[in-house]
C-alpha cells in the first residue's frame, strides 16, 4: 500500500515539476520572441526617428527660407543667408563623374572575374577588390589630398586645359587654373570608392546567368565579347542597374574623402576643375563651427535633403535587385 | 556557305580588344589598392615608433603620440558594438526565424538594406539632435550611440543570411524532440550559424572603427587623456581629419601614422572575417 502511495505522490510531484518546467519554457519562449520582434521593429523606428530628427532640426531653415532654400546659391554665415543649391549641385556632379568613371571599369572587372580570370586567381583578386571597399573613407581623403590631388594638378589638369583650350563648351568645362583639389578630383576619388561596390554586385548578378545560355552561345561560335554583350548583360540588366544605383547611393552620401579634396567653396562653377562643395562636405566642415540656430538648422536641412535623395536612390536600387533575385530563384 | 574571313577576323579583333580592356580594368583596380597601401606604408612608417602608443596627441611643434586617440577609438567602438550587436542579432533572428515570410519582415528587410548604405554623416546629425543637443555637450556616449546605429544594420543582414543557411531539418528534428522554438533557435540554429554571425560582427567592427563622419559632432575630439564617457573623447579618425588638414608638418606625419594604424586594423579584421567564413563553408 505504501509503495503505491509513493508511486502516486511521485507521479503527482513529477507532474507538478513538469508543469513548472513547461511554464518556464513558455515564458522564456514568449520573452525571447518578444525581444526579437521588438528589435526588428527597432530598425523601422530607427529610420523613422532619423527622418523625424532631421525634419525637426531643419524646420527652422525651411520655415525661414521656404522652398527658395533649394534654389538659392548663396551660403553666407555672416548675413545668415543660406541656400542649398551649390551643395546639391556639387553632390550631383561629383557623383555623376564618379559613376561615369566607375561603372565601365566595374563591369570590366566583373566580366574579368566571371569569364576570363583563371580559376586559381578568382578568389584572391575578388578579395583584393573587396578590400578596396573596406578601406575607410578617411584614408581615401588623406591619400587624395597628399598624393592624388598633387598628381592630378601636375600631370592631368594642365593637359586637360591645354587640350580643350580651343574647343567650345569643353574649354569652359575644363577652364583653369589647375588647383589640384576640386570637383573632378573628388569625382575620381569617389569613383575609386564605389568601384568595389558596383563590381561586387555585377559579379554576383553575372554569376546568376545560367551556364547553359553562355555555353550555347559559345557553341554557336560567338566570341567572348558577343557572349558578354548579347547574353550576359541583357540577362542581368536590371541587376546591373541596381548595382549602379547602390554605388550612386554611396557616392552621394560619401563624406570624408570628398571633404578633403573638394575645396569647400559655396559656388557653382562651370568648370569641373574648380573647387566646389557637396552636402556632406559642407556639414562635415561647418557643423561644429556653426554659430546661431539658423546656421545649424540650415546644415541639418541639408542633411535631410541628402537623406531624402539617397533614400530614393537606394530604394530604387533594392527594388531592382529584388527583381533579379526573384528571377534567379524562379 | 562561304566563310566570311574578313568579318570573322574583325569579330575576333573586337573581342580581343574587349578582353584586353577587362584585363586592364582589373589591373587598374589592383593598382589603386596597391598604390594606396604603398603610400600609407611609406608615409605612415616614417612616424611609427613606440611614442605613438605611449604619448598623448601633442600641440603643434612638439613631440607626441596618439595614445588618447587610439584608446578613445577602442572605447567607443567597443561600446557601439556592445550596444548594437544584441539588437542586430535579435532583429536578424526575427527576420530569419519567426517572421521569415511575413509582410512586416520584408518591409524591415528593405528598410534595413537602406540603412546599411545610408550616409553615415546623417547618423551623426541624428545623434546630435537626439543626444548632444538635449544633453548640452558633446560626449563619448553620443559617439558610441552613433556607431551603434551603424552596427545594427550590418549585423541584422549577416545574422539573417547565416540563419537562412541553417538546414530546416535541424530545426524540425529538434522541435520533434520537444524543444520549444526559442531553444531551437538558441541551442541549434545559433550554434550552426555561429561562425557566420561572428563574421558579421567582425565586419561591423571593421566598418565602424574607420568611421569619421558620425563622430565629428557627437564625440568631437579631445586633446587630452580622458576616460569620462560623458565628456568629449578623441578618436583616431577625427584626429587624422584634424591633423591632416592642419598646416603643421609634425601633425600631418602623425595623421599618416594614424591612417596606417587604422587601415592595418580594418584590413586585418576584414581578412579575419573572410577567413573565418570561408573555413566554415568548406566544412
Amino acid at each position: 500500500m505504501t509503495f503505491m502511495a509513493d508511486v502516486h505522490s511521485n507521479a503527482a510531484a513529477a507532474a507538478v515539476a513538469r508543469r513548472k518546467v513547461l511554464e518556464r519554457l513558455r515564458t522564456t519562449d514568449g520573452i525571447f520572441r518578444g525581444l526579437t520582434l521588438s528589435s526588428a521593429y527597432f530598425v523601422l523606428i530607427l529610420l523613422g526617428a532619423i527622418f523625424a530628427s532631421l525634419v525637426v532640426g531643419g524646420y527652422l531653415a525651411f520655415k525661414t527660407f521656404g522652398l527658395s532654400f533649394l534654389t538659392t546659391e548663396v551660403w553666407n554665415p555672416v548675413t545668415e543667408q543660406f541656400g542649398a543649391l551649390a551643395a546639391i549641385y556639387g553632390t550631383l556632379i561629383t557623383s555623376a563623374i564618379a559613376m561615369l568613371v566607375a561603372v565601365p571599369i566595374s563591369i570590366g572587372i566583373a566580366v574579368f572575374l566571371t569569364e576570363l580570370c583563371p580559376m586559381a586567381l578568382r578568389r584572391p583578386i575578388g578579395i583584393a577588390i573587396e578590400l578596396l571597399a573596406g578601406v575607410p573613407s578617411i584614408i581615401y581623403g588623406i591619400w587624395g589630398l597628399f598624393f592624388f590631388a598633387p598628381m592630378i594638378q601636375q600631370y592631368v589638369q594642365p593637359e586637360l586645359i591645354a587640350t580643350f583650350k580651343n574647343v567650345p563648351v569643353l574649354n569652359q568645362m575644363f577652364a583653369g587654373p589647375p588647383y589640384g583639389i576640386g570637383i573632378l578630383t573628388s569625382g575620381l576619388i569617389l569613383a575609386m570608392m564605389v568601384l568595389p561596390f558596383v563590381t561586387a554586385v555585377c559579379r554576383d548578378v553575372f554569376e546568376t546567368v545560367p551556364p547553359v545560355l553562355k555555353e550555347a552561345a559559345y557553341g554557336m561560335g560567338w566570341t567572348t565579347r558577343e557572349v558578354v554583350r548579347n547574353v550576359v548583360i541583357p540577362y542581368t540588366r536590371v541587376g546591373i542597374i541596381g548595382g549602379v544605383m547602390l554605388g550612386l547611393g554611396r557616392a552621394l552620401g560619401e563624406t570624408m574623402a570628398v571633404t578633403f579634396v573638394i575645396g569647400n567653396a559655396h559656388r557653382i562653377s562651370g568648370s569641373i576643375l574648380a573647387p566646389g562643395t557637396t552636402i556632406s562636405a559642407t556639414i562635415a566642415n561647418e557643423f561644429t563651427e556653426a554659430v546661431g540656430d539658423i546656421y545649424t538648422s540650415s546644415l541639418i536641412a541639408l542633411g535631410l535633403i541628402l537623406f531624402f535623395i539617397t533614400f530614393v536612390v537606394l530604394a530604387l536600387a533594392r527594388l531592382m535587385l529584388m527583381r533579379i533575385e526573384k528571377k534567379a530563384g524562379a | 556557305m562561304a566563310l566570311d574571313l574578313a568579318k570573322y577576323r574583325r569579330r575576333r579583333i573586337r573581342s580581343t580588344i574587349t578582353v584586353a580592356l577587362c584585363w586592364a580594368a582589373s589591373a587598374l583596380g589592383l593598382t589603386i589598392l596597391g598604390v594606396i597601401l604603398a603610400t600609407l606604408l611609406y608615409k605612415g612608417l616614417a612616424g611609427l615608433g613606440p611614442k605613438v602608443f605611449t604619448e598623448m596627441t601633442p600641440p603643434p611643434g612638439s613631440d607626441g603620440g596618439l595614445l588618447n586617440a587610439i584608446a578613445g577609438s577602442l572605447v567607443m567602438t567597443f561600446a557601439g558594438v556592445v550596444v548594437g550587436t544584441p539588437i542586430g542579432i535579435l532583429a536578424g533572428t526575427y527576420l530569419a526565424e519567426y517572421g521569415r515570410y511575413s509582410k512586416v519582415s520584408s518591409v524591415i528587410r528593405f528598410i534595413n538594406d537602406i540603412l546599411l548604405s545610408a550616409p553615415s554623416i546623417v547618423t551623426g546629425l541624428f545623434v546630435y539632435e537626439l543626444l548632444v543637443r538635449p544633453m548640452g555637450h558633446f560626449s563619448a556616449f553620443a559617439g558610441a550611440a552613433a556607431l551603434a546605429v551603424l552596427v545594427i544594420p550590418t549585423v541584422v543582414r549577416t545574422t539573417e543570411n547565416m540563419l537562412l543557411l541553417v538546414p530546416n531539418q535541424l530545426r524540425e528534428a529538434s522541435s520533434a524532440l520537444g524543444l520549444p522554438q526559442s531553444l531551437v533557435i538558441r541551442k541549434i540554429a545559433y550554434k550552426a550559424a555561429r561562425a557566420g554571425m561572428i563574421t558579421g560582427v567582425l565586419l561591423a567592427i571593421a566598418r565602424v572603427s574607420g568611421e569619421t563622419a558620425p563622430l565629428l559632432f557627437t564625440s568631437l575630439n579631445n586633446q587630452f587623456w580622458s576616460t569620462n564617457l560623458n565628456a568629449p573623447m578623441a578618436s583616431l579618425p577625427v584626429v587624422i581629419f584634424q591633423y591632416a588638414l592642419s598646416p603643421y608638418e609634425d601633425w600631418q606625419r602623425l595623421a599618416w601614422t594614424g591612417a596606417l594604424l587604422i587601415t592595418a586594423a580594418v584590413l586585418t579584421l576584414s581578412i579575419a572575417a573572410r577567413w573565418l567564413s570561408s573555413s566554415r563553408t568548406q566544412q
